[in-house]
């Protein structure tokens, strides 16, 4: 099997790591030999972030480059735009519809782009949910990254029931049912 | 079968420090070095402490293993500086216990203030390098350390980059395997280092150095991949991954000890190639020795002395592949910022107010030199905020830092700051010196130190008074004040500068991503009252932004509740309240 290229890209704060665990967790008991690379420190603070995930028989560089993801999953959507271009030709874009400013967004220096997830559709194969919205629904805005995973599971090759016991094994426990229920909810979507 | 787990490379190290018996660790957090003393807890059968600074963890380390058990010191690189003085001696001293130093730069400067590679120090200080390629070897190799630390009378370097650190794969757990205590047996000429022993253990330490030098050759660390001959790369470490990446075909000849370097296997391996290319981030370590040695190689006239690699950039410039990518859309930075509900933030608003510069320092508050801000213009090292500004006045004059402050964290604060506040004390400086104190070391991801009360492993201890401390200093003006006051921090501000002598601003209110600070608050719009003039936007608080119609929006679910917006709102248009 040809290696995978998984990234998810989003901005400091916004959880993307408990997504990268769960990746990791997912294709470690599929029994694939599995790089993941993240960013802590610094840019974890409110910066943008990115990680990477490659599975496949052996996985020698742990970043995956421009040009060769599979599937590019954005938390935000210019972190999207950010981004895009590490797609393959026939990647797929799951972007979760939500705007954060950047602070050269705030002070003025820039704009926010308008119509990104219109404009990156005519490139790529977009995929586009309000998680934000969905996990406000179902009563814990926390979640959000849940369902956003549910999301992209359709778009990869583990089965649902491995998914959903690798967020039981992942996810305090306190919150495995709220997970669930995210999990499920993006996944139906 | 072998249970197999994903580990950071953090995560693999502490597993290796577990594995081959370490019973003591010391560390002072820095990026990207945290996680491991945050999963040696993990490990109840090693003592594991946050230490005030990098220098005391060697020692706590070093004294560890004179006392005959397996030892372990982490840190950063900038913090290997600090614990260099220590490093570069019980290099003569060697060891008991076995001794491992675990060094961790960061090619690219995720989180640092330079890119320096402490593969050069351990070379100056005359100490065995390993260098790990992933999480397997991270564990493999931080084993292999402890024979090489013992066999060899030596503390050895384990160095890693950001790229390992944070980087997961997947590691085969073993057991522990418990090392019996080595005696301690008193023997001054090797623990007493005065000019006459030094001297003896100078002449040891060389041929310490070429025994592994000549030993690496059978190293299992140190391996030759023979493949086609055209390429033949020379690598170690992460950029081994690269070269496997983009030059399956290659023949590889990868070091796990970089130093010394294994000579002879590096000569036999040149002549079996055609072109010789040698592939290591940052500074030619190998490189300058490879070719001191009239071995013809090329490395740094094609590869860059900064940032990190990739399989990419070696298919560039190796094999001269054009390689087709879109074109990046333009879009605006997005570089951190202070957190919603940040007390930084508050304490800068003011600072900024007053037209004040900070000579700052290292942590969450260096973002205080950043639009809006704008407030930090200095930033060295870790302590250096009070004694830059103590320099500044020496050079200019009492009146020409009235208009300045030192800022500096708590942590920080103990790390190296205190010794800079006794020299302004003792050298009668007038500086003011605002401690930013947010109850624990923010940047690196909340890390308990000596005044928070806690310790890693967990225990409720005494917390040192940074208050009391500043005043058994003999300073006179010390205050306490809530960091988001910021009606009373303006005025204490205002008058403490002009004061004449060391006065102290302990600014208080914790982190606001610290667990046990969760804000149930939330600020709100009273949309009818808003003028849209924009003072809330000033100290630029991400949760508060201007819509496209100039609407002042914000966002609930990032929003703290810490109140400040409100604060500067004279209007009424913003409200807060518990949710």
């Amino acid at each position: 099997m040809e290696t995978k290229n998984i990234m998810i890209v989003g901005v400091g704060g916004q959880g993307t790591l408990l997504t990268s665990r769960i990746l990791g967790g997912i294709t470690t008991a599929a029994g694939y030999d599995v790089k993941l690379s993240e960013v802590h420190g610094m840019a974890q603070r409110g910066g943008s972030v990115v990680t990477f995930v490659r599975y496949g028989e052996t996985v020698a560089e742990p970043i995956v480059e421009e040009g060769q993801a599979d599937v590019l999953i954005a938390f935000e959507r210019l972190e999207a735009l950010r981004y895009a271009h590490f797609l393959k030709k026939d990647g797929v874009l799951i972007v979760n519809d939500q705007r954060i400013d950047p602070i050269t967004v705030v002070t003025g220096a820039a704009k926010y782009p308008e119509n990104i997830i219109e404009d990156l559709s005519k490139k790529y194969k977009v995929i586009s949910v309000d998680a934000m919205t969905e996990a406000k629904k179902l009563g814990n805005s926390k979640v959000f990254n849940t369902i956003i995973i549910g999301v992209a599971a359709k778009h990869m090759d583990f089965a649902k029931e491995d998914w959903i016991k690798v967020i039981e094994n992942t996810v305090p426990a306190k919150t495995v049912d709220i997970n669930k229920a995210a999990f499920e909810a993006g996944y139906t979507l | 079968m072998k249970e197999k787990k994903i580990m950071l490379g953090n995560e693999a190290i502490a597993r290796g420090a577990y594995e081959a018996g370490v019973k003591v660790s010391a560390a002072y957090p820095g990026t990207p070095s945290t996680e491991i003393s945050e999963n040696i807890i993990h490990y109840p059968e090693i003592y594991a402490e946050w230490s005030p600074n990098e220098k005391v963890a060697m020692e706590v380390a070093i004294g560890a293993s004179m006392s005959g058990v397996r030892a372990m010191a982490s840190m950063k690189h900038v913090g290997v500086n600090v614990a260099s003085d220590p490093l570069f001696t019980v290099s003569y001293i060697g060891v008991n216990g076995g001794l491992v130093l675990v060094a961790a730069d960061d090619p690219g400067l995720y989180s640092s203030q330079n890119e320096q590679d402490s593969r050069l120090v351990a070379r100056t200080a005359l100490l065995p390098v390993l260098e790990p390629s992933d999480s397997s070897e991270a564990k493999e190799f931080m084993k292999y350390a402890y024979t090489i630390s013992e066999k060899y009378d030596t503390p050895v370097m384990l160095r890693t980059t950001t790229r390992l650190a944070h980087s997961q794969g997947v590691v085969e757990l073993e057991d522990r395997v418990e090392v019996e205590d080595k005696p301690y047996e008193r023997n001054p000429r090797k623990y007493v280092m005065m000019p006459g022993n030094a001297k003896l253990r100078h002449v040891f330490v060389e041929q310490r150095m070429n025994a592994l030098s000549e030993d690496g050759c059978d190293m299992w660390v140190n391996r030759v991949e023979m493949n086609d001959t055209k390429i033949g790369v020379i690598t170690s470490g992460i950029p081994y991954q690269y070269v496997k990446e983009a030059l399956p075909n290659a023949s590889v000849l990868k070091l796990g000890m970089v130093h010394p370097l294994p000579r002879k296997m590096i000569e036999e391996f040149a002549a079996k190639v055609d072109t010789l290319y040698i592939v290591e981030e940052l500074e030619p370590l190998i490189e300058e020795q490879v070719k001191s040695w009239g071995i013809k190689a090329i490395g740094k006239e094609i590869f860059t002395v900064q940032g990190e690699y990739s399989a990419n950039m070696l298919r560039k410039a190796i094999l001269h592949e054009e390689i087709e990518l879109e074109t990046p859309a333009e879009v605006p930075a997005r570089p951190p910022i202070l957190c919603p509900g940040c007390p930084h933030r508050s304490v800068f608003s003011v600072l900024n107010k007053l037209k004040i510069h900070a000579a700052g320092d290292i942590g969450c508050y260096t973002l205080g030199a950043v639009a809006p801000l704008n407030v930090v213009d200095t930033t060295v090292c870790m302590g250096s905020s009070i004694s830059t500004l103590h320099g500044m006045e020496k050079a200019k004059g009492k009146e020409y830092i009235k208009n300045w402050v030192a800022t500096i964290g708590d942590s920080t604060f103990l790390h190296t700051g205190v010794n800079s506040l006794m020299n302004m004390v003792y050298n009668q400086g007038t500086g003011t010196v605002m401690i930013l104190d947010n109850s624990t070391t923010g940047m690196t991801g909340h890390q308990d130190h000596a005044a928070t009360g806690k310790t890693l492993m967990g225990e409720t201890v005494p917390a040192i008074n940074i208050f009391h401390l500043c005043k058994a200093m003999g300073i006179e003006h010390v205050y306490e004040v809530d960091a988001f006051n910021t009606a009373e921090l303006e005025a204490l501000i205002k008058r403490e500068v002009a004061r004449d002598e060391v006065s102290v601003i302990i600014t208080k209110a914790p982190c606001a991503l610290l667990k046990t600070n969760i804000s149930k608050k939330k600020c709100y719009m009273i949309p009818e009252n808003c003028k849209k003039c924009g003072m809330c936007l000033v100290p630029g608080c991400p949760a508060i932004t201007k819509d496209d119609n100039g609407n002042i929006r914000i966002d609930d679910t990032m929003c703290n509740g810490c109140g400040l917006c409100m604060q500067r709102c004279k209007f009424g248009a913003i409200g807060c309240k518990e949710v």
